[in-house]
């Protein structure tokens, strides 16, 4: 099976028969892997009617909801790690979001697009208008990505609310890496990767 | 009538009638000496016995769930629209069973059947029924049919907590629950509605204390206000704006008191058309059974207590605008479930059709009931 390799990093992170929620679990692929390999039980959250109707087919437990009206239904620390991964950017409270994830989960999985990629950067800083990239590839009209940060950005906010970040990783849109973006992760990684816990 | 019976439907059928002799204590502390009940299958039950699934059937229906009985039925059975080959309830694949609840009007033991004690009618005499005692009477039923674990228990509205209680009173005998536009309990409005009901019924004097069959008349105008009033439950405000809007019959107004808005004679159809259909003592003990359902009491009002046991693998659907079992009661059955840790889906189906949504084919419902459907056909051994 191939797998994108911000999932199979995640996977990696991921110890065998742990109980996962998957916050945007989407069509269930990640899910639906870590079941395969890691023996994975748990639940997807999702909105959207053709996600959920995959998920079900897939044999993936998916209970469709909005995260941003929060995870009340999950009791504190009712999972070994709740994940998010390409939707930090899309939810109207992400701060709530991370706290809530930090609540029910004993660690947290987070992606999401860098929005201080050099291509980024360049767009805005030369040419003076928002960045359309190959990670974010929507204009600024009609994205549903509302809450676009950088690293640093996010990382201020983990220690904000007294977050522990245990793992970073970056990868390009082809979720490959190579050594450059590892030496500099703030320009060149395209997809942030990050495992947390609370302090 | 169906000039011809569709292909995607199971065509003729033909009701069966099954005796049971052997007494059955009922949560009320009463005791049915013998029982009959009535039901229906679709589709051929497996060597293995494992592609069986139960239809559990909502207040005013009965076990007539798909096809025709004659090739002059106006309409087929009430749940044409699930069941049947290619259907999500494929009937190329598992064995379908809906049968009649006790207290039933439709040929199931009730008030309209002979009491054998007394030679009449029960009447007012019928003990009052439960949803624990019509699980218990089809776990029987089960047995009998040689089915130990059923594939699937699967039902909406008040079909859909009998699917619950299974799940939690015999958690080894059901691999799937399905429960679809549902609740864990009555709330006070859903209560209050099912009492002014009642008391349409039994404040009409062709009543007669339940005893109306020595008179040989039925209480049509109560029935029919009882039926009118839960028509107006089960469709939302917007999907009656949309069929009728403020319509006039006439086209003008008459400054009178006979029908005059389409809603209005919608309502009188449906009211009057179920007078010669349905028992009014058997409306009576339905909106009971719906009034005490309440599967958590015995665990100190924990529905998550109450579903620790519980083995099946669980969908929950609900429907947008039904105002009746909201899709607010489905999450409670679900946080209970995820309390549990036990498996579950859970689809929110947006839908301007109230409460009857559950009956009706909307794409995304049917979608998502195949899709699960179709794991559950995956498991059957041969």
């Amino acid at each position: 099976m191939s797998l994108r390799t911000d999932l199979q990093i995640i996977s990696e992170w991921i110890k065998p028969g742990s109980r996962v929620l998957d916050l945007g679990c989407g069509d269930g692929t990640l899910l639906h892997y870590l079941q395969e390999t890691k023996q994975t039980t748990g639940y997807g959250l999702e909105i959207d009617d053709e996600n959920i109707v995959a998920c079900i087919k897939a044999n993936i437990n998916v209970i469709q909801t909005d995260i941003d009206a929060g995870l009340s239904e999950f009791e504190a620390d009712s999972f070994d790690y709740v994940m998010m991964t390409q939707t930090l950017q899309a939810v109207h409270y992400p701060e709530k979001v991370l706290n809530e994830m930090m609540r029910t989960g004993h660690e947290g999985i987070i992606t999401f697009p860098n929005f201080g990629h050099w291509k980024s950067r360049a767009q805005l800083g030369f040419g003076g208008y928002m960045p359309v990239t190959r990670t974010l590839p929507d204009e600024w009209y009609n994205t549903r990505n509302i809450h676009l940060c950088t690293l640093r950005d996010f990382e201020r906010l983990c220690s904000k609310n007294n977050i522990k970040i245990l793992q970073r990783t970056v990868v390009d849109h082809a979720h490959r890496s190579y050594l450059g973006m590892r030496l500099f992760p703030h320009l060149l990684g395209e997809i942030a990767i990050y495992r947390f816990q609370r302090k | 009538m169906p000039d011809a019976i569709p292909a995607d439907s199971v065509g003729l059928v033909t009701p069966q009638t099954m005796h049971f002799g052997e007494p059955l204590l009922l949560e009320c502390g009463r005791t049915l000496k013998q029982y009959d009940l009535i039901y229906e299958t679709y589709g051929e039950l497996n060597a293995s016995h494992g592609n069986a699934i139960l239809i559990c059937h909502a207040l005013s229906s009965d076990h007539h769930a798909a096809g025709y009985h004659s090739m002059d039925d106006r309409k087929p059975g009430w749940w044409e629209a699930c069941i049947g080959p290619g259907k999500p309830i494929d009937t190329d694949h598992f064995f379908v069973v809906c049968v009649n609840t006790i207290g039933g009007c439709q040929g199931s033991t009730g008030p309209n059947t002979l009491n054998p004690d007394t030679g009449i009618p029960y009447g007012p005499d019928f003990p009052v029924v439960t949803v624990k005692d019509w699980v218990n009477s089809q776990a029987r039923f089960g047995s009998a049919l040689g089915i130990e674990q059923w594939a699937a228990v699967i039902g909406g509205s008040l079909g859909g907590m009998q699917v619950l209680q299974w799940s939690i009173d015999y958690p080894e005998q059901l691999r799937h629950a399905v429960i679809i536009a549902a609740a864990p309990k009555l709330s006070a409005q859903n209560i209050a509605f099912n009492e002014v009901a009642r008391q349409a019924i039994t404040s009409d004097p062709d009543f007669h204390q339940g005893r109306f069959y020595d008179y040989d008349v039925v209480p049509k105008r109560g029935l029919m206000l009882a039926r009118m009033l839960g028509h107006i439950t089960y469709l939302s405000d917007d999907a009656m704006r949309r069929k009728f809007g403020r319509e006039l019959r006439e086209g003008k107004i008459n400054y009178g008191f006979d029908v005059e808005f389409q809603v209005e004679s919608y309502l009188r159809h449906q009211g009057e058309s179920f007078i010669g259909k349905f028992d009014a003592n058997t409306y009576l003990l339905m909106t009971k059974a719906l009034d005490y359902f309440d599967p958590a009491r015995d665990y100190n009002d924990d529905l998550s207590t109450a579903l620790t046991h519980a083995k099946a693998r669980f969908l929950v659907i609900s429907f947008a605008s039904d105002w009746r079992f909201s899709p607010g009661r489905s999450r409670e059955i679900v946080k209970a479930l995820l309390d549990c840790a036990h498996d579950v889906s859970y689809a929110a189906v947006e839908s301007h059709e109230g409460h009857d949504a559950f009956l009706l084919p909307i794409p995304y419902y049917l979608d998502v009931f195949q899709a699960y459907m179709s794991d559950v056909k995956k498991e059957i051994s041969p």
